[in-house]
């Protein structure tokens, strides 16, 4: 599909994506809030400072999950590879859990709705964790830790 | 009784955008994030495309007082950077490259790979919990 790209999707790609974009646009201009969501995550288990209400925030994160139950079984499986070792998921998790707090949002909150919106603190946010992500990817591809 | 459908509406579509776009597959995730390697550009198109989408509701939004269901906007700062920011963003960035997934993904994926889903998942709420408990101090 994409010269060079075997394995790209991206017109697929495209598409999920403007649909996410539509979904926080729906968050944004419904309810005047931003669709982040590590921040309604939080929220929703009732750990998170502030924000939307837990009941909306609650709603929001049932809803992520009947979303991608419904394209499962409207759409067909959805193609899905981990770790070798499931192990990795506690670490990476946990980094997860802390980083987006003391950041104060994910790919979501500062990727989507920031960079869209210029934000400065989102573009520096968005670059940081991607410089991360390739350094860490590249490390523990270093180590032999690569997961084909 | 409009809020709740607006704020379970808005998840559903995004989870339903996630599965489209493939970034609910970690090896696909870290195949972006595989710069050196086999690279897989796919989740710069779903940037693009979300991006493409928000960028107009932010024009819309200028536009307006008030959101159509709410009484005021909340809108972050975007301005301030600090170490938190960065220290943050850096942090979950090993977590991202790691596990291939970010908090968006991780949750929806509870719906069809339930038992890694959830290790991740728990994980990411121990680590939040944890952040709660440092930030009292």
């Amino acid at each position: 599909m994409l010269p060079g790209f075997p394995h790209a999707q991206p017109i697929e790609g495209f598409l999920g994506g403007l649909l996410i974009g539509l979904a926080a646009a729906i968050m944004l201009l419904g309810l005047g809030r931003i669709a982040g969501i590590s921040g309604l995550f939080a929220r929703a288990a009732g750990i998170g400072g502030s924000g939307a209400k837990q009941s909306i925030a609650i709603l929001f994160i049932l809803g992520l999950i009947a979303g991608a139950a419904l394209f499962s079984f409207t759409m067909g499986p959805i193609e899905a590879n981990f770790p070798p070792d499931m192990l990795w998921l506690i670490p990476a998790g946990l980094l997860v859990g802390f980083g987006t707090r003391l950041g104060s949002g994910c790919t979501s909150g500062h990727g989507v709705c920031g960079m869209s919106r210029l934000s400065r603190r989102s573009i520096v946010a968005t670059l940081t964790f991607m410089i991360t992500g390739f350094a860490t990817v590249a490390i523990v591809n270093a180590l032999g830790g690569s997961w084909s | 009784m409009i809020r709740a459908i607006t704020g379970l509406l808005s998840g559903i579509v995004f989870g339903f955008g996630l599965a489209l776009s493939g970034m609910m597959n970690p090896a696909r995730v870290r195949g972006f994030l595989d710069l050196f390697g086999q690279w897989d550009p796919t989740l710069a198109f779903v940037m693009g495309g979300a991006i493409l989408a928000m960028a107009l509701a932010w024009l819309f939004q200028a536009q307006t007082d008030k959101p159509a269901c709410a009484s005021q906007y909340h809108l972050p700062d975007t301005k301030h950077i600090d170490g938190r920011l960065i220290g943050g963003a850096a942090l979950f960035g090993i977590g991202w490259g790691l596990g291939g997934l970010c908090p968006g993904p991780g949750i929806a994926s509870l719906a069809t790979q339930f038992v890694p889903a959830l290790i991740f998942v728990a994980s990411m709420l121990l680590g939040m919990t944890f952040f709660r408990l440092w930030n009292r101090g």
